[in-house]
């Protein structure tokens, strides 16, 4: 006869294991008609860092007034978004720039069908440690000089002969994000063209760390980090041409922030807009982009783009119903 | 009359001593029991499997002399270089910044325990170091960088610019900490088990308390503590969240540890954090990375058999 303590043992044993077994929230279909506060399941989205914390805006909002909705962000950089996306792992793709045509392939052949929608403006920011008071603004072809590929600038005063004698440290995204294959694109000249020897990742919150906590510190990425972050990091005008002009709301919205102006993105997919979950929280997110866009420190639509998001959802509501 | 006996018969009528029926059960225990300890086998080697069936495709691709020779690491940017140098020198790098920490301290303390202390001392000791054992290491990661790293900077004495806000120094000097209570706990082990006739001895021919330490003690428990030191460095070579958070992503093949550097581990945890599709050269990569510090750790250990066994004492 097995002692009490054998028993016991099992008995754990069961519990756990039918706890690991079950359980993990699972995608519930509420069906039509059910009142708006029932709306329940899982979304997930990944991608972009730099349009993450506007997704993570988006999902707190929209929880205030649905609670059982599970929004889940990740950061796994653009391109590593659209991998998972494009299998199927994801539910929206967080993006800070358009899908590509190979990436769009790959939805296809996996029978991936989703809608792009342009969801806030971003003014991709150059940012320098707080103390660095020399350079205040720089232009394009400076930007160039420090990040082109094979570049061997390792100083400020090879930047320029008036920057002090200051060692260049340097701070950037990875291969996999938005935000590295828009500031190659604009800056370079190709997109992925770039050197190499500089601290990639696809965390902005590490190149916070790294410009803050070095005098030579140059970094870049989306203009919320730089709104986050106003102490420890400061922004650099560019001058694309056309003088110096810094990163706000205004320059971002008129287009005068050249050349790193930009828009960003989410697409989700058709699968999601079926859900009434997934339709209400992209209907929420395209909706109320100005709240969004407050909460997060974005910049906001402008009226034209608010207005052709609209005409678009509204087409596919229409639609898809 | 006399009764002989021949004990190689059995008596009449008795049973033989010894199995009369096989025992399955005990067969089955034993099979069981042996299943258990080829899983760890199994698994090994699986690992090595899985670890370096893409590492041989990686080499299709790239040339084992531009691996090892060259000096630029790019492998996930579009011009591609993998000369894996910066990493393997910031790996030997942080590794020893670590053991300057960990062995002269670690070695320190032990001594301390297993000679010095007395015995409310070592009931305090003892307990301090398994609490500083059991620290996550991303805690320790987030002290190395939050910590360490501005209070180097701010007391820099040394030539050179002061550490850059990523570097391998504080990085090291953390996983030294870290690994000390391994050093201590294995090299106070060995001390212990070199027998009190050899302490009495020296004593008895007038030696000091260091003396015998130094001299009698350490020497004795020489393979142990060699056995200890190499599997903190097989520890230090292995770490990846310290470096991941403190020593930072560029890669630099430099052997200035104030700078920022990528060691081994960390590559491979950055670039899986991210998404390399399944197949590609960059995938492969972090297996050919991974399969290095295999070998490099594989190596080690088997460095550290041989030295055991050259310096063993046996005692009876």
């Amino acid at each position: 006869m097995p002692t009490p303590r054998v028993f016991l043992l099992s008995a754990l044993a069961l519990a756990l294991a039918t706890a690991a077994c079950g359980g993990g929230s699972t995608q519930q279909t509420a069906p039509g008609g059910q009142a708006m506060a029932n709306l329940s399941g899982a979304i997930r989205i990944d991608g972009s860092s730099t349009v993450a914390p506007l997704s993570e805006a988006a999902a707190e909002l929209f929880q205030q007034q649905h609670r059982n909705v599970q929004v889940t962000v990740g950061t796994s950089g653009t391109g590593g978004g659209f991998e998972k996306f494009c299998r199927g792992e994801t539910d929206i793709a967080d993006a800070s720039r358009p899908i590509k045509s190979s990436e769009a392939d790959l939805c296809k052949a996996n029978g991936v069908v989703y809608e792009e929608f342009t969801v806030a403006n971003d003014g991709l920011s150059v940012v320098v440690n707080p103390a660095n008071d020399w350079a205040r603004c720089m232009t394009t072809a400076q930007l160039k000089k420090i990040w082109d590929q094979g570049s061997t600038v390792n100083n400020w005063k090879d930047v320029d002969p008036s920057f002090p004698d200051v060692k260049l440290d340097l701070y950037g995204a990875g291969t996999d994000s938005g935000t590295f294959d828009y500031f190659t694109e604009a800056i370079n000249g190709t997109s992925k063209r770039s050197r190499t020897d500089y601290n990639a990742t696809e965390d902005d919150n590490v190149t916070v760390r790294g410009v803050s906590g070095s005098r030579g510190g140059i970094g870049y990425f989306g203009l919320s980090y730089l709104e986050e972050n106003k102490g420890k990091v400061k922004g650099v005008a560019i001058d694309g041409g056309n003088g110096c002009v810094e990163a706000t709301v205004q320059t971002v919205q008129n287009g005068t922030y050249k050349p790193l102006g930009r828009p960003l993105f989410i697409y989700p997919t058709k699968k999601l807009l079926a859900r009434p979950e997934g339709l209400a929280f992209v209907e929420y997110y395209v909706t109320n982009t100005s709240a969004i866009t407050k909460q997060a420190l974005f910049v906001d639509l402008t009226a034209e783009q608010k207005a052709k998001l609209n005409s678009q959802f509204e087409k596919l509501k229409v639609a898809g119903s | 009359m006399t009764l002989t006996i021949d004990p190689t018969q059995p008596a009449l009528g008795q049973r033989r001593l010894g199995a009369s029926k096989p025992r399955h059960g005990e067969r089955a225990i034993a099979a069981l029991l042996g299943l258990c300890a080829l899983v760890s086998v199994a698994t090994t080697v699986g690992i090595v499997v899985a670890l370096f069936v893409p590492t041989v495709e990686f080499f299709r691709s790239v040339s084992l002399r531009e691996f090892l020779t060259t000096t630029e690491w790019a492998p996930l940017f579009d011009r591609a270089r993998f000369g894996v140098l910066p990493l393997a020198t910031a790996t030997l790098v942080t590794t020893l910044c670590a053991l300057a920490v960990c062995v002269p301290f670690g070695l320190g303390a032990a001594i301390f325990l297993s000679e010095y202390a007395s015995g409310r001392a070592r009931s305090l000791l003892k307990p301090a170091l398994e609490v500083l054992a059991g620290i996550p290491t991303v805690v320790y990661g987030f002290f190395a960088l939050t910590f360490v790293t501005p209070l180097l900077q701010e007391i820099w004495f040394g030539p050179g610019d002061p550490p850059q806000i990523f570097n391998g120094l504080s990085a090291g000097l953390v996983m030294g900490v870290m690994i000390l209570p391994t050093i201590a706990s294995l090299a106070e082990d060995a001390m212990s088990a070199v027998p009190r006739s050899l302490r009495a001895g020296a004593f008895a021919l007038g030696s000091t308390k260091l003396q015998v330490s130094t001299r009698v003690v350490v020497p004795g428990a020489l393979s142990g503590i060699v056995a200890a030191i190499v599997l903190g460095i097989s520890r230090a070579v292995g770490e990846t969240m310290i470096v991941l958070v403190a020593a930072g992503g560029t890669p630099n093949f430099t052997f200035n540890p104030a700078e920022a550097m990528q060691t081994m581990t960390a590559f491979i945890a950055a670039a899986g954090m991210g998404d390399q599709p399944t197949g590609t050269i960059g995938y492969k990569t972090i297996f050919a990375v991974g399969a290095a510090l295999f070998v490099a750790t594989f190596v080690m250990n088997q460095l550290s058999i041989r030295l055991v066994r050259r310096y063993r004492e046996a005692y009876e």
